[in-house]
């Protein structure tokens, strides 16, 4: 006798063992929320929702098999995906194209790829696996490496230019430092040098980037210019009132003041339909992510897992708060999607990968123990 | 390096900073919440707006202008539908390509392109700008067949301005075109800005000036929702158009198109009044021109012609042209002279044919003098010896302010034009004028020989024909004085209701009747057996009238000899009349410029103008009084 059920029970349970039912909940209600608002801000024009959600499986799918792979296992992926970036990205800065003034792109015949994006996963996943291998010596030396192996990186990447990529990069990378136990004098010491190198960081700036700071600092200087963005969204959020004018009945969006408005700008698109109600539940549920993801951290068993951990989910912090922040103009507007909302393959699979590792730590730390 | 070994204090550690980047996390999101509070509840009021802002536009529908009628309800000024071709440059990918192939299926002159240029500057996106009016209806066709190819050009149906009669009464109709920047300054003036969103045409002259802001109409709005890309979308709210108001005149456009008719080739104006009223019956300038050249801009070659031609078509003569009033001075003189008691009406002169005062010999028109003179006899057979005399005995100022009373050298008020800067004021002589007029002291002061000439309508004076007309209409109307009008109601557009622009006294001279009654019998016996006779024969009616010659150049001792001096330089002929003369309903100035004798070229006018008014008479052919013999007699 075959047992059916039973067959189809144990299957089950194989299929889900490595699934965080919480992160998973979370993430996903957080992508109806995204499907709804791109299908509000594209289903006037050219279509999106049926390839964003074709997009969702595909990165379901990645997630899936990500959270299979043991921590062991993600640690051996560390230099081989760290140094196949750094390639990619000295390639890059060699031989890419330039797509819209920035050489983001590397061309490879039938396809071209943007290992930037690459990076976001790699460095994180390339520091925590340095410091959990010199976790016993750890001193001044290694917290200066870690910094050398973030810093070439996101240089390369500021460079192309590609901001917002390098902060998320480099925000990932820093996160892990900082979990490692950077001390405080010298986070003080760098925040204030930094502080004090602003002035020289300007001269460094593109011009297109200074303009960015400048109209978020006045937006009407440019109002048909730079300042658009920020004046269209601002005045989409601020019209969107306490309850939001109502699914599919945004003004700004569906006359197209909104730029990029299934992409960057998405907050915008649903900010005026929804209202500040909205955009609290919005908030609450990224709060829930967020915890959700500090919890596995806190509780994972090895230095490496509790890093990789942390910075994953501070990942989606800064994600989140620089594209609602650039949205709502507090930000200046530099191009970070808005985290499981905005239209776009890539990003929704590297966030993925991100929740598959956060799943396959919290998932095998019993194992680890045993 | 202690701090980095134990793995409990590392846990530890890992934790706290967890902890610290937990509350990081809730600041920052507290921050923006409190970001979208400030927006979306704070400053939700200026963005709702601001995103109204963005997504209405407010279309203006200009209103119909005002229809203009003759006292008859002959049309003058009416607006007919054209098609127009026109271009909304938001919606034209290419707009110099665009109009290039535009121009390979219809007409397209550089003047219009100029033009659209011109007009697409001041203009927004989503408004559509003609670059064609006017398109025939093969043109239309034309276009139709290819539209296809044109994206964002329609043919669209506008209204236009259109003066049925062309260059009849055009002085005093005016024209309308292109808005300037000095109409911009006007309209912001009277504070009419939102009415004239979308209005690209105002009156220039003439009552289409005057009553611009009858004849407007309210501008009606459609609301339309646009897209980022200023693209109309959907109509929300229509607020129609007022149409403006119509203007019926007290004119006749038939007495007028006569007299214009029986000007021809020759300079000059006549107004004519009603002198129980004011209202104006007929006002001829005389060349005139096209309105219709002026609507849609006039090309410069057509202005070109008008300005520069030397007849000056252009000016308005009747209320723009000042001319000395010659002999029609006289029954002014002598009812001044009855109502100052420096003279009776039997009171005589004896004329030897010239006055002698100081060093000067002041000739009278009749070699040999007129014998004894009476006021009767002063004014039918037009005695100047008469009124040297006089004006010396009354002295300037008396005569000036008698003159001012009847409004002579001063502006009428009359309906034409922006209020009081379209007329032309006239010189009343006075020693106050002198004093204001000349900066040196030795000119400044007034020679009592000054006053000699002044008498018979010459020296320093200086009317209008208008003012002529009035100062005679207020003979007729036994001294009270209106205000000369053109329009004698307005319909409002709205209602259908008639406002009667009310006969509007000026004043009452309170004349003695019987000294009226003096200077009213002498210009009856002027057109009985005076100087009017000739051309007021056989008239079936009673009229009274006075001729006049103005003096252009001075002879200085010479005989007068017509056609022996240049057609420029020859006198002014002037006539003033009114008629019936018991119950006067027509007061008239006319004056034929460089037109010699009163009697001969301007009185026939009178006689043709009063024939057609009081008869319904037309005259036999337009050449009428000129071919009438001339005749030397005792004229002036």
């Amino acid at each position: 006798m075959i047992d059916i059920p039973g067959t189809l029970r144990r299957g089950w349970r194989e299929l889900v063992a490595h699934i965080d039912f919480p992160l998973l909940l979370i993430t996903m209600a957080i992508m109806a929320v995204g499907l709804s608002t791109v299908y509000s801000a594209t289903f006037d024009g050219n279509e999106r929702i049926f390839s964003q959600a074709g997009n969702m499986g595909v990165a379901l799918v990645i997630m899936w098999f990500v959270s299979r792979l043991p921590p062991q296992k993600l640690m051996s992926f560390a230099i081989p995906l760290y140094l196949l970036g750094l390639i990619l990205l000295i390639a890059v800065f060699l031989f890419g194209i330039k797509v819209n003034g920035a050489k983001r792109w590397l061309p490879l015949g039938f396809t071209r790829i943007q290992p930037s994006e690459m990076m976001k996963i790699a460095m994180p996943l390339m520091l925590a696996w340095y410091f959990q291998k010199y976790e016993a010596t750890l001193g001044f030396k290694h917290f200066f490496i870690a910094c050398l192996l973030l810093v070439v990186p996101f240089a390369l990447i500021a460079k192309q230019p590609d901001l917002g990529t390098a902060l998320l990069v480099g925000g990932a990378g820093f996160f892990v430092i900082f979990f490692a136990g950077l001390p405080w004098k010298v986070i003080i010491g760098l925040g204030a040098a930094g502080a004090a190198a602003a002035p020289m960081l300007w001269n460094v700036l593109h011009d297109y980037q200074r303009k960015r700071i400048l109209t978020l600092i006045d937006p009407t200087t440019d109002p048909l210019g730079a300042g658009y963005h920020i004046i269209q969204s601002t005045i989409a959020i601020g019209s969107g009132g306490t309850f939001g004018k109502g699914f599919l009945n945004g003004t700004q969006t569906h006359l197209e003041f909104i730029p990029e408005k299934h992409t960057d700008f998405i907050f915008a698109v649903y900010s005026e339909e929804w209202g500040l109600l909205g955009n609290a539940v919005l908030v609450f549920l990224y709060t829930l992510l967020i915890a959700r993801g500090l919890i596995i951290a806190s509780s994972a068993p090895t230095l490496f897992s509790r890093l990789l951990a942390g910075a994953v989910t501070l990942g989606f912090f800064t994600y989140a708060f620089i594209n609602m922040g650039m949205v709502s103009g507090i930000l200046p507007v530099v191009g970070v999607p808005l985290p499981f909302m905005s239209y776009g393959g890539t990003a929704l699979v590297t966030l993925f990968v991100g929740i598959g590792i956060l799943m396959s730590i919290h998932t095998h730390r019993m194992l680890v123990k045993k | 390096m202690g701090d980095f070994h134990n793995p409990d204090s590392d846990l530890d550690r890992f934790r706290f900073r967890l902890g610290f980047a937990a509350i990081v996390v809730l600041l920052a999101f507290g921050l923006l919440i409190g970001r979208f509070v400030w927006l979306q509840v704070i400053q939700h009021d200026f963005y709702q707006t601001r995103a109204e802002d963005n997504r209405i536009a407010l279309i203006p529908i200009v209103p119909n202008r005002g229809v203009i009628t003759d006292r008859n309800g002959i049309v003058l000024a009416r607006n007919y539908s054209a098609f127009t071709l026109e271009i909304t440059p938001s919606r034209v990918p290419n707009l110099e390509a665009s109009i290039d192939a535009l121009a390979t299926v219809i007409d397209i002159q550089p003047k219009d392109r100029k033009r659209f240029k011109r007009v697409m500057d001041e203009a927004k996106n989503f408004e559509s700008i003609p670059i064609r009016t006017r398109l025939t209806d093969a043109e239309v066709a034309r276009f139709a067949a290819q539209r296809y190819r044109f994206p964002g050009i329609e043919v669209k149906a506008r209204l236009f301005r259109q003066y049925p009669l062309g260059s009849v009464a055009s002085h005093a109709i005016g024209y309308i075109g292109r808005i300037t920047d000095r109409d911009l300054g006007w309209i912001e003036e009277m504070e009419k800005q939102a009415n004239y969103k979308g209005t690209d045409h105002i009156g220039k002259n003439g009552l289409e000036q005057h009553y611009e802001f009858e004849l407007h109409g309210e501008t009606g709005y459609e609301e339309v929702e646009i897209d980022a890309g200023g693209r109309a979308l959907r109509s929300l709210k229509r607020i129609p158009p007022v149409s403006g108001n119509n203007l019926s005149l007290s004119l006749d456009v038939k007495l007028q198109q006569i007299t214009e008719q029986a000007f021809g080739e020759r300079k000059g104006a006549l107004v004519a009044i009603d002198p129980s009223t004011g209202g104006i019956l007929a006002l001829v300038s005389n060349p005139t021109y096209d309105p219709n050249l002026f609507v849609d801009g006039i090309t410069p070659d057509n202005w070109k012609e008008l300005n520069d031609h030397p007849s000056k078509p252009m000016v308005n003569r009747a209320i723009n042209g000042s001319y000395p009033p010659g002999s029609t001075f006289k029954p002014f003189m002598a009812l001044a002279a009855l109502e100052m008691g420096k003279r009776t009406a039997n009171q005589t002169i004896s004329d030897p044919g010239f006055f002698n005062f100081g060093n000067h010999h002041f000739r009278d028109d009749k070699k040999g003098g007129h014998g004894t003179v009476d006021m009767y006899k002063s004014i039918v057979h037009s005695c100047d010896t008469y009124y040297y005399i006089l004006a010396n005995d009354m002295g300037i100022d008396n005569i000036s302010k008698f003159m001012g009373q009847l409004g002579l050298g001063q502006r009428t008020g009359i309906d034409l034009g922006k209020d009081g800067a379209s007329e032309t004021k006239g010189v009343l002589p006075s020693q106050e004028w002198k004093k204001q007029r000349f900066k040196k002291p030795e000119q400044q002061k007034w020679y009592a020989g000054e006053t000699i000439s002044i008498g018979i309508g010459q020296g320093y004076n200086s009317y209008t024909p208008i003012q002529l007309a009035q100062a005679t209409a207020v003979i007729a109307n036994n001294g009270v004085m209106f205000r000369p009008h053109i329009v004698r109601h307005i319909t409002d557009a709205k209602t259908g209701e008639k406002r009667i622009i009310e006969p509007q006294p000026i004043r009452d001279l309170k004349l003695k009747p019987q000294n009226i009654d003096i200077i009213r019998r002498a210009m009856v016996g002027v057109n009985k057996e005076g100087t009017g006779a000739r051309a007021f024969a056989g008239a079936p009616y009673e009229s009274a009238g006075k001729t006049g010659t103005a003096q252009v150049y001075s002879l200085k001792g010479a005989d007068y000899k017509a056609h022996s001096i240049k057609q420029e330089l020859r006198d002014h002929a002037l006539f003033i009349a009114y008629a019936p003369a018991d119950k006067p309903t027509i007061a008239l100035a006319v004056l034929v410029e460089n037109g010699g004798f009163g009697a001969q070229s301007a009185a026939p006018i009178a006689r043709m103008v009063m024939d057609y008014y009081l008869l319904g008479k037309l005259p036999a052919g337009a050449a009428q009084e000129d071919a009438a013999a001339v005749e030397d007699d005792n004229e002036e």
